[in-house]
């Protein structure tokens, strides 16, 4: 039957961008573990609401690692200590029974805090604005199987592409540098046929971008990969760094 | 009853009417265009492909979403493909084809002129969404791959592994996101549309709640776009995100938008089951895996052994034996409702409700590799989410709400009845009729957003002229006190139930009474409880904060308020509709042989509601439907 456990939610509290934050700590009572992280924390909003607190705000949406929402430190590790899981994706038998679980926002100062594990990831669709597409207007293209893609380039694009925009990359990283997922797009985009024409102004102002929305350089620690919930390869990363130096 | 307005179609045979349509509308010069404002609500696929493409084509565009970025939206989740009428397989497959699998897939509850047009338009998206880079899944050769999907006999579903949805949404969303480069798009994330602007029969424009600051602002436009997705969270557990809801709509339905067949809500049969009331989340399981996988529960009542102790003739594969034509592919609402039944007698997994998808016979005869080369991401996920290996014991799955065929009636224009207010994607009720067939969903949002409303669109402007009326005009300051107001409403009440809570209630409720099999007596039960629910809701609800910051439970409760509403019209719906249609049985409408009977004589038509005011019954306009190049004909799947 349904196994049942004990936690002690210590969860970073913060009622705005320029208040003070503090942990506070929350017991879970018995719960079952075939509920996810993210549910405990509704068990404890709804708790928390009939006492007449605040709910502790959170980003979440699909709940099922599609779509890049959730996402917090859970014992200092982006998306907590499963590899290739969300935040959403995580369940409390994934967690010790009777432990403490800490939970923080993502840290990043190109990621500006709303309100407690809350973050504002509006720089990741500026550095996208800047170049991640091939400029076509509606109406123009041509017969989908004209331009025949060899399948490991295909296949290529397509690990590069599976990037969630959820920015644990960015979190995990010590210098904050958002350079896994510039490279995602970067390296799918220069895989294939249809991203040949933008190729080296694409990397150049995605580059510049993450540059001026504060994200830092890439110092090789390749904390990015291990905490990327889709596992975006490093290649990507090197890919990208050889566009770069090929374009400038 | 009053009459229906003209669904605008051109009089032409099936296959040239869209030719018709767009050789002789008026046009918008570009220098008109550029002093359009056009607000698009949402930014799913349907959504971000209309924003994107209109702003190419000139237009002011405003945009707007609830999470913090566009590429968020419940597009993203789609995982089996996208279908178009390529034919690249050379099996047989054409638009016509294609066009009749969707209108029977419906079961002739759908407009054949709009579903033509979808099918005329299957391939231009996939040419379009290979030219932005979209990574489809190809073949050896390096051409474009593709699968059979949904038990369709000819393999016509483009794919990106299993992330189609995601992949096609970061196409548009790349193309939405150039155009804010250009300034004639901005973006307005974190945003909740809460009313629609209507003056003298036109649409004039929105108000929006922001929701980190909680601030209140209008904006006119000279059409607004709704592309808010479906509303199958009206049963709470849902494969839909979180944020699913129907506040967009209902609206907009309040301020005189009819809303089409309500009740076609798609059931899906193989989601994980809900396990204890604080689940969150029905997660679909791709339907591929009934291709191998066997459904049964235990012969007897009360068998409570592991599944690999239960014998061979102690299993009871009831898909198998009661349709042995189709096995395990019968469609989505036969699976549906044959594992209903089962668990409804008892037969499910530990009485419950859940039935076993067991893929023990095909990894014994194809071997663990070959099954993980097919389903191998489906079942890591599987293994993920509830901690089982399905290689070593069967999934456990359950039926969950998961599309909404029903939306705003909108015309051959996707316009609904009020001028000025365009409807796409989900949103809308026009091309699935009474049941969606799988990978038509993103083929339908795309055709609206980047090839239908950028060709109506204009040719409507072009007649109805500027929108003299600006956000500063009396009626926007109305509704937004009034918006205001329902928020202050929520914050006072301080009682003693969670609005999450209520959802759930809610939910439960419109399941058993309103789900898959629907009776008389089941809908007037559900009738008689809602209006005792909705009062629950306005007298005991607890709302904690205020309403000037982020407050999640905040926009739920006001979510919740409308699914309260909204749930009465899919009932009513339900309950007029006294034949078996689609993905629902009705209990008085079944064959001699207990299957569903449609029946044509009475309900060949779409049902548009329109709302008559608090507490009025809803009026009811009929849209015939006849057909002209298919013939309906009942479906049987013994
Ligand atoms: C798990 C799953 C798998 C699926 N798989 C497939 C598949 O393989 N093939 C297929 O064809 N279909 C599939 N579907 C169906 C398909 O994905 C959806 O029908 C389709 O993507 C809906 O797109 P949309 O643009 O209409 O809405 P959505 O993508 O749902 O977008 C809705 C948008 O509206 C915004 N919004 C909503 N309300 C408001 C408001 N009040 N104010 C402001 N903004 C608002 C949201 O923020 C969002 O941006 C699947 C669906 C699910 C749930
Ligand atoms: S690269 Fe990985 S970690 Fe970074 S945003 Fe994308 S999915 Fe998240
Ligand atoms: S909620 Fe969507 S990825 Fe976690």
């Amino acid at each position: 039957m349904e196994k049942l456990i004990h936690l002690t939610l210590r969860v970073w509290r913060q009622s705005g961008p320029d208040r003070p934050g503090r942990f506070h700590d929350y017991q879970s009572g018995p719960v079952a573990t075939s509920l996810s992280l993210l549910e405990l924390l509704d068990l404890v909003n709804e708790r928390l609401t009939l006492n007449g607190e605040e709910p502790i705000a959170f980003d979440h949406d699909c709940r099922e690692g599609t779509c890049g929402a959730c996402g917090a430190m859970v014992d200092g590790l982006a998306h907590g200590p499963k590899a290739e899981t969300t935040l959403c994706q995580l369940h409390l038998r994934d967690l010790a029974d009777g432990g403490l679980v800490v939970i923080e926002p993502f840290r990043a100062w190109a990621f500006p805090l709303i309100k407690d594990l809350v973050v504002d990831r509006s720089a990741l669709d500026r550095i996208m604005a800047a170049g991640g597409y091939v400029s076509v207007d509606t109406g123009g293209a041509p017969e989908a199987n004209v331009i025949p893609i060899p399948q490991p380039d295909a296949d290529q694009a397509l690990a590069a592409a599976s990037c969630i925009g959820c920015g644990a990359c960015v979190a995990s990283c010590p210098h904050a540098s958002a350079m896994l997922f510039v490279g995602g797009k970067v390296s799918q985009l220069a895989c294939l046929p249809q991203g040949q024409p933008e190729r080296a102004r694409r990397v150049l102002a995605m580059v510049a971008a993450a540059d001026r929305e504060g994200f830092g350089a890439c110092g090789n620690h390749r904390e990015c990969e291990a905490a990327c919930p889709k596992r975006l390869s490093l290649r990507h990363l090197a890919r990208m760094n050889r566009e770069y130096l090929s374009a400038r | 009853m009053t009459t229906m307005p003209n669904a605008g179609l051109p009089n032409a045979p099936l296959p040239e009417i869209w030719a018709r349509f767009q050789e002789t509308s008026p046009l918008l010069s570009p220098a008109n265009r550029a002093k359009r404002t056009i607000l698009v609500v949402g930014t799913g696929l349907a959504g971000s492909s209309a924003a994107a493409t209109l702003a190419e084509q000139g237009y002011r565009v405003k945009v707007f979403c609830l999470q913090d970025s566009p590429r968020r939206a419940h597009s993203v989740a789609a995982q089996g493909g996208i279908n178009a009428a390529k034919n690249y397989k050379n099996d047989g497959d054409s638009v016509f084809r294609l066009f009749h699998d969707t209108i029977k897939g419906g079961d002739f509850r759908a407009r054949e002129a709009n579903v033509y047009r979808l099918a005329q338009l299957s391939n231009a998206i996939i040419d379009h969404c290979v030219a932005q880079g979209i990574p489809f899944t190809r073949e050896y050769g390096g051409y474009l791959a593709n699968r059979s999907f949904g038990g369709a006999q000819v393999s016509r579903t483009f794919y990106t592994k299993g992330q189609t949805g995601q992949q096609l949404l970061l196409g548009s969303y790349g193309a939405l996101l150039r155009q804010t480069a250009g300034g004639r798009l901005s973006l307005h994330p974190r945003t909740e549309m809460l009313d629609l602007v209507v003056v003298d029969n036109r649409v004039r424009g929105i108000v929006v709640r922001h929701l980190l600051s909680g601030q209140v602002e209008a904006h006119a436009g000279d059409a607004v776009v709704l592309a808010t997705g479906g509303y199958a969270n009206l049963y709470c557990l849902s494969t839909n995100a979180r944020s699913g809801n129907v506040t967009a709509l209902w609206r907009a339905y309040r301020r005189g938008a009819w809303f089409a067949n309500p009740c076609f809500v798609q059931i899906h049969p193989t989601c994980l089951p809900a396990q204890g009331s604080q689940q969150s989340k029905l997660t679909l399981m791709s339907e591929s895996l009934r291709n191998d996988g066997r459904v049964w529960v235990p012969k007897a009542a009360g068998d409570r052994r592991r599944a690999p102790d239960i014998p061979e003739d102690a299993r009871d594969y009831f898909l198998e034996a009661r349709y042995p034509a189709f096995g395990n592919l019968v469609p989505r609402d036969v699976a549906s409702r044959q594992i209903k039944e089962q668990c409804d007698l008892g037969l499910g997994i530990d009485g419950g409700r859940t039935v076993y998808l067991d893929l023990e016979d095909a990894i014994r005869a194809q071997g663990l590799t070959a099954i993980r080369r097919k389903y191998g991401n489906l079942l890591d996920m599987y293994q993920r989410l509830t901690g089982d290996d399905p290689a070593n014991e069967p999934m456990r799955i359950y039926p969950a709400a998961h599309y909404s065929m029903g939306g705003l009636w909108v015309d051959y224009s996707l316009m609904s009845n009020l001028s000025g207010l365009f409807v796409l994607g989900e949103a809308n009720f026009s091309d699935h009729g009474a049941n969606r067939l799988g990978a038509s969903a993103l083929m339908q949002g795309l055709a609206d957003g980047y090839f239908i409303l950028p060709n109506t669109l204009g040719p409507y402007l072009a007649q109805a002229g500027p929108n003299p009326i600006d956000a500063r005009h009396d009626s926007f300051r109305s509704s937004q006190e009034e918006v205001n107001a329902q928020l202050g409403r929520l914050l006072r009440i301080r009682g003693s139930r969670t609005a999450a809570d209520l959802h759930r209630e809610l939910g439960l409720m419109l399941w058993d009474h309103c789900g898959i099999v629907r009776s008389e007596a089941g809908l007037r039960a559900a009738l008689a409880k809602l209006p005792r629910l909705r009062e629950e809701f306005w007298g005991n609800l607890m709302v904690p904060g205020v309403g000037v910051d982020l407050n999640q439970a905040l926009e739920l409760a006001g979510r919740v308020a409308d699914f309260l509403e909204c749930g009465e019209l899919v009932v009513q719906d339900a309950l007029h509709r006294r034949e078996s249609c689609g993905c629902h049985l009705r209990e008085e409408s079944r064959t001699e042989d207990h299957e569903p009977r449609r029946r044509d004589e009475g309900y060949a038509y779409v049902a548009a509601w329109e709302y008559r005011g608090q507490g009025q019954a809803p009026g009811l306009h009929r849209e015939p439907l006849a057909f002209t190049l298919v013939t309906p004909g009942q479906r049987s799947y013994r």
